[in-house]
């Protein structure tokens, strides 16, 4: 009888082939099963998941929103990685992105009638002070109080959602703008330049491109990523060989509150121009599951952020062609993460039919 | 694999080739679900009014559920960019992004609802809601029994603070002993709330619910205390008829079918339409005839009649604000102008704006 | 002078108003003393409410209705349970998923069902299940055997499974009263609270109710204190407006959040206090190999 049931046995190492052969695995599995729903409910699953994977990507403007939608999710997720990694739960991107978005917003509301060429760098430093003095709290907190990072970092999600509510709806509302809970938009001086014209895709992109590559040669190639590694691996081990903890866990929010941060304000001062209480569909929480699901390695994640960013244009894209209401596009979400998620057991155990 | 791709080419032609080549397609941005019985069913409604009235003349599909955030500029390309012919986007939310992406696409036609910001392709439109108030505010002072009316506010926008203010000036007018009491809920739309704070009303001694929220939540709770209401955007007297008095609806059918003709003919410019109960676009909802006297039906519907020949007006002079100003005129109707930048109460009601 | 009446109206409002809080919060309260976080809650919550208001529609009772219900929360919880204890992943990512899991489903199952009337059920029969059950896990968990295993696995699952308990069947038992808990919140939000089915219905109150077991102090009694106070913030908050007097909404209701924060760390700047009350496991997966 036993011998039916597979039970799970911890690898000697981490299998290096499941770790590229389980994500594919996901996505075949994926496939294979919205092709069962897509057919239980009626429509032609090729043509279906086509729509869902293909259509989305196949013009220059469809690239272009991919690439959008991914920029704060590759972004967030990789600093994540920086507190993933060291087993430090930081869940609060979301509020870390929010307080980018108001510092670096507040800055342009200040200056709104400026077009001085230092408005935008500023606009950008401000917003990355925003996110890292936000993802401090809890690193403080933790290492003085010794308080549960994962439950603060919620916390203050809610805090700042409602700190942002309360600035458009009062003392940021727009003078000119009906009372309407929206703030004034920003200079042209204070936005994101876009890269093609026609297309959305803005500078953003290069921003986001160079802080993961920065990341995967400091998680690769650095003293600092070793650490990380290490401390994450074993705390006691860490301790050992003398890493400085407090230092690490600072670090780690420090830069997942910065790259945060920068991700709330790029995408206001870029795609949207100006502050209001709905500014990101929950990019803080989403990229959670992009860090994990990309391995917390800064190509994986990049890779991921683009793989949801796609889930999310192709049930857009199945609304429009084939009717197929926005909840199919969660379910289908859905069923994507169980599947990368679940997959990943295969790096770390091997299935044994005994 | 070039088959497959074949195959899915053929697949795809097959599915599109439908679509004449001289139908023009009509796209429409919702908000929220079309199923959800107040402001994008009614516009979903008005889109079939618009197909069944127009035939073959037009195609027309929606994207629902999309959030107002950056999300929106992709789903309006998305429209504007598989050959849509005309895009209604229907809410206010939607005002900069719909600036965005009409700006990339000069030959498509833009019609956004409520919204102020138009261009050589954007068209305006919205409703005089306030003309249905002022029925509802009749009707109100005279059935009020405690004096007391409980309004369900939205957010402090000039169309919401314009609805109070044409209540308070009708109900008023026929029991200057009326009061008001408002609660801003800050949300469009969670039933709960919605109903909470139908209940604090009640509690508070009001006998007649009128609500500037989506859901029909207060009209529930209203029937299950015993005490009136008004429906919202759609007629809602199945889910509470014992206390439903009437409701105003928003009928944009009529207006769709003439756009979308204007599309079909070649004639559409750019407009800024805000029609009321003359057109059509703002409709009361059938009077219960088992709560209400068959005199003040009639009363009522000579309101409406007055309205329409435009012998009544909601905002007639004298109207005073609250510190005792004289802002409209004795025999003076209030400006567009001055209603649509209403950030004020007039004379009577208490509390202040938030 | 007091106003007798009106202030037991308020408190109805109140109860009425809190009693989901008090489901899902209790729920997770368990799920997260046997050492796992469920962030799927509204997303069990929506499943639960849909699935509640379909079985009243169709088969006209809400025993079933409440039976129905239930068991959709069980499901969904199994599905967690399947992924975070058997496949080990990673709690946080899967709680997430698990939530955008249930929007989709609930609003997709949903779809024919919105703007149907349907008389709702009396609500107080579930304010006092309320209050019940959060008497019952208060004593389950301090007074019986049962409940002291699962507090041990909370804490530490490796002494828990070297004193021979089974640690992945007590998560497991914990992540599906979870669930039933949160599918319970969603059957009173769509047929008690407003009698309706709406996308997205419950509208946040599944992550008010992760604030509210922090606030609690991982103590169920403290949970009705919790739930009370982040519910009758909003309630009194809309009172005051009422009578007239303005004030800034959003800082009104975000001062529950911020005392949540200040006894968060009030507890665990105390070792000793810590240790009674947040479980020490918290999110971290067991594995019976090593």
């Amino acid at each position: 009888m036993n011998s039916f049931i597979p039970r799970l046995e911890l690898r000697d190492q981490n299998s290096t082939i499941m770790n590229f052969m389980s994500p594919v695995l996901a996505i075949i599995l994926t496939l294979a099963t919205s092709a069962i729903i897509f057919l239980i409910m009626g429509f032609n699953p090729i043509q279906t998941l086509y729509v869902f994977f293909v259509s989305p990507i196949s013009t220059l403007s469809g690239l272009s929103e991919l690439l959008v939608k991914a920029i704060p999710l590759a972004l967030i997720g990789t600093g994540l990685a920086f507190c993933f990694k060291n087993k430090i739960y930081n869940i609060g991107a979301e509020g870390q992105l929010t307080m980018g978005a108001i510092f670096g917003g507040g800055v342009a509301i200040y200056f709104y009638d400026s077009n001085a060429y230092w408005l935008l760098t500023m606009i950008l430093i401000a917003g990355s002070i925003g996110g890292v003095l936000w993802a401090l709290i809890p690193a403080y907190l933790k290492i003085k109080f010794n308080t549960n990072e994962i439950l603060t970092s919620l916390m203050l999600v809610y805090i700042s959602l409602y700190i942002l509510d309360y600035l458009v709806v009062g003392p940021w509302k727009d003078p000119l703008g009906f009372s309407y809970p929206k703030s004034r938009p920003f200079s042209e001086a204070g936005r994101l330049p876009i890269i093609f014209n026609g297309y959305r895709v803005h500078a953003g992109l290069y921003v986001m491109l160079t802080l993961v590559f920065l990341s995967w040669f400091i998680f690769s190639k650095t003293l600092i990523g070793f650490k990380l590694k290490v401390s994450g691996h074993s705390s006691m081990a860490s301790r050992f060989a003398g890493f400085n903890q407090n230092y690490l866990i600072y670090l780690g929010f420090g830069v997942c509150g910065a790259f945060a941060g920068l991700a709330g304000i790029m995408e206001v001062s870029g795609p949207i121009g100006l502050l209001y209480r709905d500014i990101s569909p929950n990019y803080g929480f989403t990229a959670i599951i992009v860090a994990f699901m990309g391995r917390l390695h800064p190509f994986g994640i990049l890779l991921s952020s683009l793989i949801i960013a796609l889930t999310y244009l192709g049930a857009e894209d199945a609304q429009l062609f084939l009717q197929i209401p926005s909840a199919v596009g969660f379910v289908f979400q859905g069923l994507i993460l169980f599947y990368l998620l679940g997959s990943e057991i295969l790096i770390k155990y091997r299935l044994k039919f005994i | 694999m070039k088959s497959l791709f074949a195959y899915i080419s053929v697949l795809f032609l097959i599915f599109f080739g439908s679509v004449f080549a001289d139908q023009k397609k009509v796209g429409f941005i919702y908000i929220g679900p079309p199923g959800d019985h107040g402001w994008t069913y009614m516009h979903d409604q008005g889109r079939q009014y618009m197909e069944d009235t127009l035939g073959d003349k037009v195609s027309s599909t929606y994207i629902e559920n999309v959030p107002e955030n950056a999300d929106a500029v992709r789903a309006i390309r998305k429209l504007a960019e598989s050959g849509h012919d005309l895009i209604f986007t229907t809410s206010f939310n939607y005002m900069d992004q719909t600036m965005e992406v009409a700006k990339d696409f000069p030959d498509i036609n833009f019609e956004h609802a409520t919204g102020y910001k138009r261009s050589d392709n954007i068209s305006t439109y919205s409703g005089r809601f306030y003309e249905g108030r002022m029925i509802e505010g009749h009707i109100a002072g005279k059935m009020s029994k405690s004096n007391t009316i409980g309004y369900i506010a939205s957010f402090p926008i000039p169309e919401v603070v314009r609805g109070i203010n044409a209540f308070y000036l009708a109900a008023s007018k026929v029991n200057p002993d009326i009061k008001m009491k408002i609660i801003w809920v800050f949300t469009w739309y969670d039933p709960g709330k919605e109903a909470d704070a139908a209940n604090t009303l009640i509690n508070q001694g009001a006998d007649i619910i009128v609500q500037h929220t989506d859901t029909y939540a207060p009209c529930q709770a209203a029937e299950k205390a015993g005490v009136y209401a008004f429906g919202q955007a759609s007629n809602q007297e199945s889910f509470c008829p014992n206390s439903h008095l009437t409701a105003i609806e928003d009928v944009w059918g009529p207006y769709y079918a003439e756009r979308a003709q204007a599309v079909v003919d070649g004639s559409w410019s750019s407009q800024d339409t805000w029609d009321g109960m003359q057109k059509g676009m703002v409709v009361m909802s059938p009077y219960n005839e088992s709560l209400m006297s068959a005199d003040l039906i009639a009363e009522a519907q000579a309101m409406e009649e007055g309205i329409k020949d435009g012998s009544l007006h909601p905002f007639t002079g004298p109207i005073y604000d609250q510190e005792g100003k004289l802002v409209v005129e004795d025999g003076d109707v209030a400006s567009d102008g001055m209603l649509l930048g209403m950030n004020f109460y007039v004379q009577g009601i208490d509390g202040e704006l938030p | 002078m007091i106003n007798f009446e009106l202030i037991i109206g308020v408190i109805e409002i109140v109860m009425i108003a809190t009693t989901p809080l008090v489901f899902a919060s209790i729920g997770e309260l368990v799920t997260e003393k046997s050492g796992v976080l469920n962030l799927g809650i509204e997303g069990i919550m929506l499943v639960g409410a849909v699935m509640a208001f379909i079985t009243l529609v169709t088969t006209g009772s809400y025993i079933i209705a409440f039976g129905i219900s239930l068991l959709s929360g069980v499901l969904m919880s199994v599905l967690f349970a399947f992924f975070v204890l058997i496949l080990m992943s990673n709690q946080i990512a899967t709680g997430l998923s698990l939530t955008i899991f249930g929007i989709g489903l609930s609003s997709m199952l949903g779809k024919e069902f919105i703007g149907i009337p349907i008389e709702g059920l009396n609500p107080w029969y579930l304010v006092i299940l309320s209050f019940l059950i959060v008497f019952l896990v208060s004593y389950f968990l301090n007074k019986t055997k049962n409940g002291l295993v699962l507090r041990a696995v909370g804490e530490s699952h490796t002494s828990a499974h070297a004193l021979g308990y089974n640690v992945i069947l007590v998560r497991f038992l914990s992540i599906i009263f979870g669930g039933s808990m949160c599918a319970l919140a969603g059957f009173y939000i769509s047929i008690c609270y407003a009698p309706m089915w709406q996308e997205g219905m419950t509208a946040g109150r599944g992550w008010i109710a992760l604030a509210i077991v922090v606030f609690a102090t991982w103590k169920p009694r403290n949970v009705l204190i919790g739930a009370y106070i982040f519910g009758g913030v909003t309630i009194i908050q809309m009172n005051l407006q009422a009578i007239g007097l303005r004030l800034p909404a959003q800082l009104f209701s975000m001062a529950p959040y911020v005392v949540t924060l200040i006894v968060l760390v009030i507890i665990s700047s105390n070792q000793l206090r810590i240790k009674l009350s947040a479980p020490a496991s918290l999110t971290i997966p067991f594995y019976k190999g090593r």
